[in-house]
């Protein structure tokens, strides 16, 4: 168990230092990397003590190491595009918006998505079980934002029950949730069903019910915890498109979030930030993948003589 | 356990019981005006016209002229959308083809020489997996600013990874067959044996990941349009007519719904037919 994880904490690890070198090769790929890290107007001595400070006549491998090492200490530069501020530091003002929203986008698809995979699984062939089937067809089909602006439309502009974009309250908040958690609900609506089916039809069920263990504990203890190993599987996937969906969504609402703050960097051309935004990213990304190992292993029994 | 079935051959008697509503979606709203649309979309999609701007689509106050009304340019929605599905296509199938070609080799030569080359697959594929493609999408924007190649570039990324596993895993299986080992002792070469006797085996698999790939191909290439970081104007790719009537929704909510309307049709067909095709072919796909 110790093994996997360590295993995994390593490839993760490794993702990072791939990306790490991505991004140093930005400032490069753009052509000058003193025209894409310092503001036009930056004078001679400016940049000279830039050019000292970050090693660039230094050899390649010797700038990526000072990269690499000022990275670690958070320090990406001065953002071009909001002046006076750090990079890294306008970054991480932005993260709690974020993760807010993130995490519930998470909520709203768990709460949603486990209790209809398992009824869709138990009323098997109904209208509930249909139902349900449709909604996660439909539901990973749909652009999420173009979904975003449908729900604008609707809830917005129609009904004015909330706000269209923006930041400030919990209101602000919902519509741009759904539209991230829809996607996942349907995923993991889908991924409930079949995993209940399965442990629906073994013997530990039947035994449990000729026992006369009450119908809710069968369905709550003794199947849905024998399933719940393959939704989360999916949580790592799940991370991932959490991530690429507040990039987008953040955009579509104006949240100012980290995900609207990369897409900004990227039209201001704001290389500092864009190097900030990504490897804070990644570094979310890589985090929230640890916590799917471990919670897996919590709950998967089998794991803990792995 | 899928482990324990052989794949089996490609053969087209499997393919019974075509899905056949979701093709017709798929042909009339995506194959069609893929390759016909210069022919039979009504308007020039990119000529602005000033003077029917901003017409509702028809049924909400619009005529037959623009069915599906027209954009702050006066230029036509159905037109562009038609017009647009050529790049979608272009920019998802040679994305999908760089994952298939890229993954399916490297899956292929991993699970039959093993050892050092296999791990080193192997590790590439984990790592893969573990980089989120927008960031990759967000990074290559950043640098080369964004074009048809980077999109190429990120969805095939994207994909390579599930063709190189399963692959894999599947000549993992095959190479201890009985007619590989025939094969072998025949004097065939490696290269044949790979190729010609354990490539065709695969095929289903490849097909059904494929097809089953495609939705997302589609999503991932809409989504970065409409971020503004996949195919630049003036092309109108999906993503960039949503993106073009977001500001507008209060009151003119034809601009941005309907090509979100036919992203959403697209992609709902292919998952079907994908599902179907996966049922038929490879049912040991189930997971994906």
């Amino acid at each position: 168990m110790l093994r996997h994880l360590l295993l995994r904490s390593g490839s993760s690890l490794f993702a990072l230092l791939i990306i790490s070198m991505i991004v140093f090769s930005l400032s490069q790929l753009s052509g000058n990397p003193v025209d894409a890290l310092l503001p036009d107007d930056a004078t001679q001595e400016q940049i000279d003590t830039f050019i000292r400070d970050w090693g660039l006549d230094q050899p390649l491998w010797k700038q990526y190491m000072t990269f690499l090492g000022n990275a670690m200490l958070g320090d990406f530069g001065t953002s071009l595009k909001w002046p006076g501020e750090s990079a890294m530091g306008f970054v991480l003002d932005r993260m709690p918006a974020t993760l807010k929203l993130g995490g519930l986008a998470i909520l709203i698809s768990v709460v949603i998505a486990l209790p209809l995979g398992i009824a869709a699984a138990y009323t098997k062939g109904s209208i509930t079980d249909n139902a349900a089937q449709l909604f996660a067809l439909l539901g990973q089909s749909m652009p999420n934002f173009w979904l975003g602006i449908v729900l604008i439309w609707v809830f917005s502009v129609w009904l004015g029950w909330l706000p269209t974009s923006g930041t400030g309250s919990f209101a602000h908040l919902i519509l741009p949730a759904i539209a991230i958690a829809w996607f996942q609900i349907s995923a993991l609506t889908r991924l409930t069903r079949s995993a209940m089916l399965e442990v629906l039809d073994a013997e530990y069920v039947k035994l449990a019910r000729v026992k006369g263990v009450p119908e809710w504990l069968v369905i709550c203890k003794h199947a849905f915890r024998n399933a719940a190993v393959v939704p989360l599987t999916y949580f790592g996937i799940l991370a991932a498109s959490i991530l690429t969906g507040s990039v987008v969504i953040e955009s579509v609402y104006s949240y100012p979030g980290m995900g609207w703050v990369a897409i900004e960097a990227i039209r201001g051309r704001d290389f500092p930030v864009i190097q900030a935004v990504i490897l804070a990213y990644a570094v979310i990304y890589m985090l929230s993948n640890l916590l799917v190992d471990l919670l897996y292993v919590v709950v998967n029994p089998r794991m803990h003589h792995g | 356990m899928a482990e324990l079935s052989t794949p089996s051959r490609f053969s087209l008697r499997r393919l019974r019981n075509l899905p056949l509503v979701p093709i017709i979606i798929l042909l009339v709203v995506f194959i069609i005006p893929a390759f016909f649309a210069q022919w039979i979309a009504p308007h020039d999609p990119y000529v602005p016209n000033l003077r029917a701007r901003l017409q509702p689509p028809v049924f909400f106050g619009g005529t037959w002229e623009y069915p599906l009304g027209t954009d702050r340019l006066g230029r036509d929605i159905l037109s562009r959308i038609l017009h647009g599905a050529w790049y979608v296509m272009a920019v998802s199938m040679i994305g999908i083809f760089v994952g298939v070609v890229v993954g399916t080799t490297l899956g292929l030569i991993a699970g039959y020489v093993r050892g050092r080359f296999d791990s080193l697959v192997m590790r590439l594929v984990d790592i893969s997996l573990a980089l989120p493609a927008m960031l990759l999408a967000l990074a290559l924007a950043a640098a080369l600013g964004a074009s048809f190649l980077s999109v190429v570039i990120v969805v095939g990324f994207a994909l390579w990874a599930y063709f190189a596993r399963q692959v894999r895993a599947e000549v993992l299986l095959l190479r201890d067959s009985d007619f590989v080992a025939r094969s072998l002792v025949a004097g065939s070469s490696h290269a044949r044996i790979l190729f010609r006797h354990i490539l065709p085996n695969v095929v289903n698999t490849i097909v059904v990941l494929a097809t089953l790939q495609v939705g997302i191909a589609i999503m991932l290439d809409a989504s970065l349009s409409f971020l503004g970081i996949g195919i630049p104007r003036p092309t109108p790719a999906w993503g960039l007519l949503v993106s073009d009537g977001r500001d507008f929704i209060a009151t003119d909510w034809w601009i941005a719904f309907f090509p979100g309307l036919a992203i959403m049709l697209t992609v709902l067909s292919v998952n079907m037919i994908g599902d179907w095709l996966r049922d038929a072919l490879d049912p040991r796909l189930k997971q994906f």
